[in-house]
């Protein structure tokens, strides 16, 4: 692989490229899927291939091919410089990079067990076990029980002298059960997001999950939540669990910082931010409890990895730093211009330029979006609101393309009242304004509390990519916040 | 691009080699190239050349699949073996169908053009250059993509099921910006030459300038004029929520237990139609089954819904040719919804609305309830007010929850001219009027 790289690179600049990277990535990737007891997916995939990319005439081109060969190599590279050399044609600024990257190393997920050496047999049986679980409630209709499970191995060069090569390992699984009657549809997820939890490791992470001995509790609950009261609406003060505000950190805090957008290269598809650069370093953001991180080095995160697509090293950098907004995520490119319009921003990339394959670009994607743990015990907090809700689970998402006013769906919505969890109420919404939403956070929980979520879905880019992503957060509470409830 | 033999030889290595009861190979040949632009310059231009090999093995009820992306005999055979690995190592599924059988020969349609397998990197940096001049021109800024591609799908089973597709897919988005606006254009088609690229990049440029300077306005019902763009959001939703078959047996569908019923107004006619090669055409499914033109809705009344060879062996009928690749989560799904025209000119649609809005289309749209498909979401690059029938200001933009279904119950008049749009993605292709709909919920508004 290291020779083909390296002769893909070599090739660009002998045809005039400026700079050119190269990549070879070879993804194999498990899904499980049991549908209403019966083994309804097992699936594996297999995908290898190359991606050049190159600055011709101060502009980029880049072409990919699934075949490995020097003759299709040299053809890839030589499409890459045509397709640059078109791009110079509608350009107005040449590319700059900065300081060149020359990143050389190995890294390697941390992993106690091979998700790919379990047992299929184990799996599955341990899949039908959680549905039959969830399907011994009456009135539960439709149950998912899933995993999944991938490796990465990709290698990568530049012009500059970069060359590294990395093995990243993925393990997840959820379980969801569905009740559905009366013209209506409920759905309870364990344990996170989108009824999955995925993180950079091994087998063992989904073991510890404890899938079978959850599923009769959300398949009740799915059950009571149909027979629930429809949640009210008003103000209120609202305590929102880690799930669903890892959720509320992936969208509004985690793709506004994304510096593409701020500049505009993403408008014609996600949109562009609200956090414009004159607002670096003066806007409060949130609370003196807001403390937001970028963290490529967290153990387990979905963004944890050793080098970006551009061979930046992964780092941990601050976002919101006692509720003011301090740093954006970065790349080679756009930490240029950045520092052009803002001088005391760092010059150089944070590291977050990754591709979902071979046949990508990398695009600036979230690492790990955390917020950091507070101070609060749980039971504390919910102790210390009088009267409030408690909001657990997403079920809907939305939020505009600035990234400033959301809507959230949660699966769940207790009432709190005098300092006590009561009245379950289902199809609960809750809306805002991300810097008056944030600023409204009083009370953010202790790292008992703290998980570091997995998302797989997130979607950017044309064509469209989809990256894997991390969010640390602990429930916190809100005040005053917007809740209102839809038939 | 891998030529018909070529895929036949493996394909046919596969069904040869095969030790399973069944064997199904679907291979997608395809070489995409997409111009991508921003800030009137060209920042993403990507080329990618892939084959996926999909197979499907099934032994004593014992299905498995495995895809990869190798082009040599050896490799298909590698994920041939693979997916009798999986299989041989899982459970049966007890009401398998078994993988269909289809000896009706592939409808002729025209689902290729040379105009688009022939464009260059050139030939869109050119094209896409002209929208940029044109919004720099009048000192906005635009971006958007441009994609050109070619594929090749071929699709064999071990009961006979023999088909070859190849196709061509053009699309293009734009998003124009003024200082205090925006502006949308879009179109797709089999054919570049069929996409005004230029008149769809002056649309944008217009509506970004019209959308200036913004006012407030408070949330509340309206009645709205939904461009093209709105609507299909909305055809969208209403269809992959409603007439997926999966939906319709499990319960979750507003239309199941409702075929023969007034479900929508008595001026909504929908019809699935992957035959029309005005647009994205796809004649058969991904079992190779062919694709029906189906109605799913007759003047309100829901008649039909899709149907893969699985979901519908479950409640008992035929495939109605609308399977994704399988493995998928969505079940069989209508990716070519036509939304039948109305009458009025497009331009007289504001006359039918007092008091109301005209948005361009929405954004960042996200399911709250299934069953009823609401829908929340925002205007976005280009939302009026209207009064008496014309507009007399742009407003900022304002989120909405509304039932879909609701919204085409309450739809008052339809425009006789339609867009072509894709959809699924480039999967399909979509052909849709712009309408007027009374009483939309909107529940919040945004500061821009």
């Amino acid at each position: 692989m290291q020779d083909l790289v390296q002769r893909a690179v070599d090739t660009a600049v002998a045809l005039g490229a400026t700079y050119a990277d190269a990549r070879i990535v070879h993804q194999r990737q498990q899904n499980i899927l049991v549908r209403n007891s019966a083994l309804e997916t097992l699936e594996e995939t297999e995908s290898l291939g190359i991606g050049v990319r190159v600055v011709v005439d101060g502009a980029w081109g880049f072409s990919s091919s699934h075949l490995l060969t020097p003759h299709e190599i040299d053809h890839v590279v030589a499409e890459a410089v045509r397709i640059a050399r078109a791009s110079a044609r509608v350009q107005k600024q040449a590319v700059r990079l900065g300081p060149p990257v020359t990143s050389r190393g190995f890294y390697q997920t941390p992993i106690q067990e091979d998700p790919f050496a379990v047992p299929l047999e184990e799996k599955v049986a341990l899949l039908l076990q959680a549905d039959a679980a969830m399907r011994r409630v009456e009135g539960v209709r439709i149950t998912l029980s899933k995993m999944a499970a991938m490796r990465e191995h990709k290698v990568f060069a530049n012009s500059e002298g970069a060359l590294t090569e990395q093995v990243l390992y993925e393990s997840g699984g959820g379980i969801q059960a569905l009740a559905v009657g009366n013209g209506d549809v409920q759905q309870r997820s364990y344990p996170g997001l989108f009824a999955q939890q995925q993180v950079t490791g091994g087998f063992e992470h989904v073991r510890s999950l404890d899938l079978v001995g959850n599923a009769e509790r959300i398949a009740h609950e799915a059950v009571e939540l149909l027979h629930a009261p429809v949640a009210p609406s008003g103000t209120f003060d609202v305590i929102i669990d880690s799930t669903q505000l890892a959720l509320q950190v992936h969208e509004s805090c985690g793709h506004p910082i994304e510096l593409d957008r701020v500049f505009g290269t993403e408008a014609a598809f996600a949109g562009t931010s609200f956090l414009t650069p004159d607002k670096l370093y003066t806007l409060r953001y949130g609370s003196e409890v807001v403390n937001i991180v970028a963290d490529a080095t967290a153990p387990l995160g979905l963004g944890t990895f050793g080098w970006d697509d551009e061979g930046v090293p992964a780092q941990r950098v601050d976002i919101v730093r006692n509720g003011r907004f301090v740093g954006y995520l970065t790349s080679r490119e756009t930490a240029q211009h950045l520092h052009d319009l803002v001088p005391n921003a760092p010059p150089t990339s944070n590291g977050t330029m990754r591709a979902d394959g071979w046949n990508r670009i990398p695009l600036i994607r979230m690492t790990n979006i955390n917020l950091e743990p507070g101070t609060w015990r749980l039971e504390d907090l919910i102790a210390d609101t009088e009267h409030g809700l408690y909001l657990e689970m997403n079920r809907s998402w939305s939020i505009d393309d600035k990234r400033l006013n959301f809507q959230f769906g949660v699966e769940v919505c207790r009432e709190i009242k005098n300092g006590q969890l009561g009245q379950l109420y289902k199809n609960a919404n809750y809306t805002g304004i991300t810097p008056e939403f944030w600023n409204a956070c009083d009370a953010v929980c202790n790292a008992d509390h703290w998980t570091l979520w997995g998302v797989t879905n997130c979607g950017k880019g044309q064509p469209m990519q989809l990256s894997h992503v991390g969010h640390g957060a602990a429930p916190a509470r809100f005040r005053g916040i917007r809740v209102f409830g839809t038939q | 691009m891998l030529n018909e033999s070529t895929l036949r030889d493996l394909a046919h290595a596969v069904l040869h080699a095969s030790r399973a009861d069944e064997t199904e190979v679907v291979l997608l040949a395809t070489h995409a190239r997409l111009t991508r632009f921003a800030n009137n310059e060209i920042h993403q231009n990507v080329a990618e050349h892939n084959l996926e090999v999909r197979i499907r093995v099934v032994k004593e009820k014992r299905v498995g699949i495995a895809i990869g992306n190798g082009a040599t005999r050896e490799a298909v055979l590698k994920t041939l073996e693979q997916a009798e690995t999986l299989a041989a190592t899982t459970p049966p599924t007890p009401d398998w169908p078994g993988l269909p059988h289809d000896p009706r020969p592939t409808p002729e349609t025209l689902t290729w053009s040379d105009a688009t397998a022939e464009a260059t990197p050139e030939t869109r940096a050119d094209l896409v250059g002209s929208v940029c001049r044109t919004a720099d021109a009048a000192g906005q800024v635009a971006s958007g993509a441009l994609e050109t591609n070619t594929q090749a799908l071929y699709i064999a089973n071990s009961h006979g099921v023999e088909r070859y597709v190849p196709r061509t897919v053009a699309s293009f988005v734009t998003v124009v910006m003024s200082d205090t606006g925006s502006g949308y254009a879009a179109g797709a088609h089999r054919d570049l030459h069929a996409i005004p690229i230029a008149n769809l990049g002056r649309e944008a440029v217009e509506t970004a300038t019209c959308s200036r300077n913004p006012i407030d306005l408070e949330p509340g019902v309206y009645d709205v004029v939904l461009d093209a763009y709105a609507v299909a959001d909305i055809l969208s939703f209403v269809c992959s929520l409603g007439f997926s078959g999966q939906a319709f047996a499990e319960g979750r569908s507003f239309v199941s237990g409702k075929l023969g019923e007034q479900v929508l107004g008595e001026n909504i006619t929908i019809i699935d139609d992957g035959l029309s090669p005005d647009g994205l055409p796809l004649p058969i499914d991904f079992e190779g089954v062919v694709r029906q033109q189906l109605p799913l809705v007759e003047n309100g009344v829901a008649r039909a819904v899709a149907w893969d060879s699985r979901w519908a062996a479950r409640a008992g009928t035929e495939s109605t040719g609308h399977a994704l690749p399988a493995p998928n989560w969505w079940g069989p799904v209508p990716l070519h919804p036509h939304l039948a025209p109305g009458e009025t000119p497009r331009d007289a649609l504001m006359r039918h609305v007092e008091r109301g809005l005209y948005i361009t289309r929405f954004n960042y749209t996200r399911t709250v309830n299934p069953g009823r498909v609401i829908v929340t979401g925002l205007t976005r690059d280009g939302a009026f007010l209207i009064e008496n029938g014309e507009i007399v200001a742009p407003i900022k933009n304002l989120r909405f929850t509304q039932s879909y279904v609701e919204a085409l119950q309450n739809v008052v008049a339809l425009s006789r001219e339609r867009r072509t749009l894709a959809s699924f993605g480039t999967v399909g292709a979509m052909k849709v009027p712009a309408a007027v709909i009374r009483n939309f919920t909107f529940t919040g508004k945004t500061q821009f």
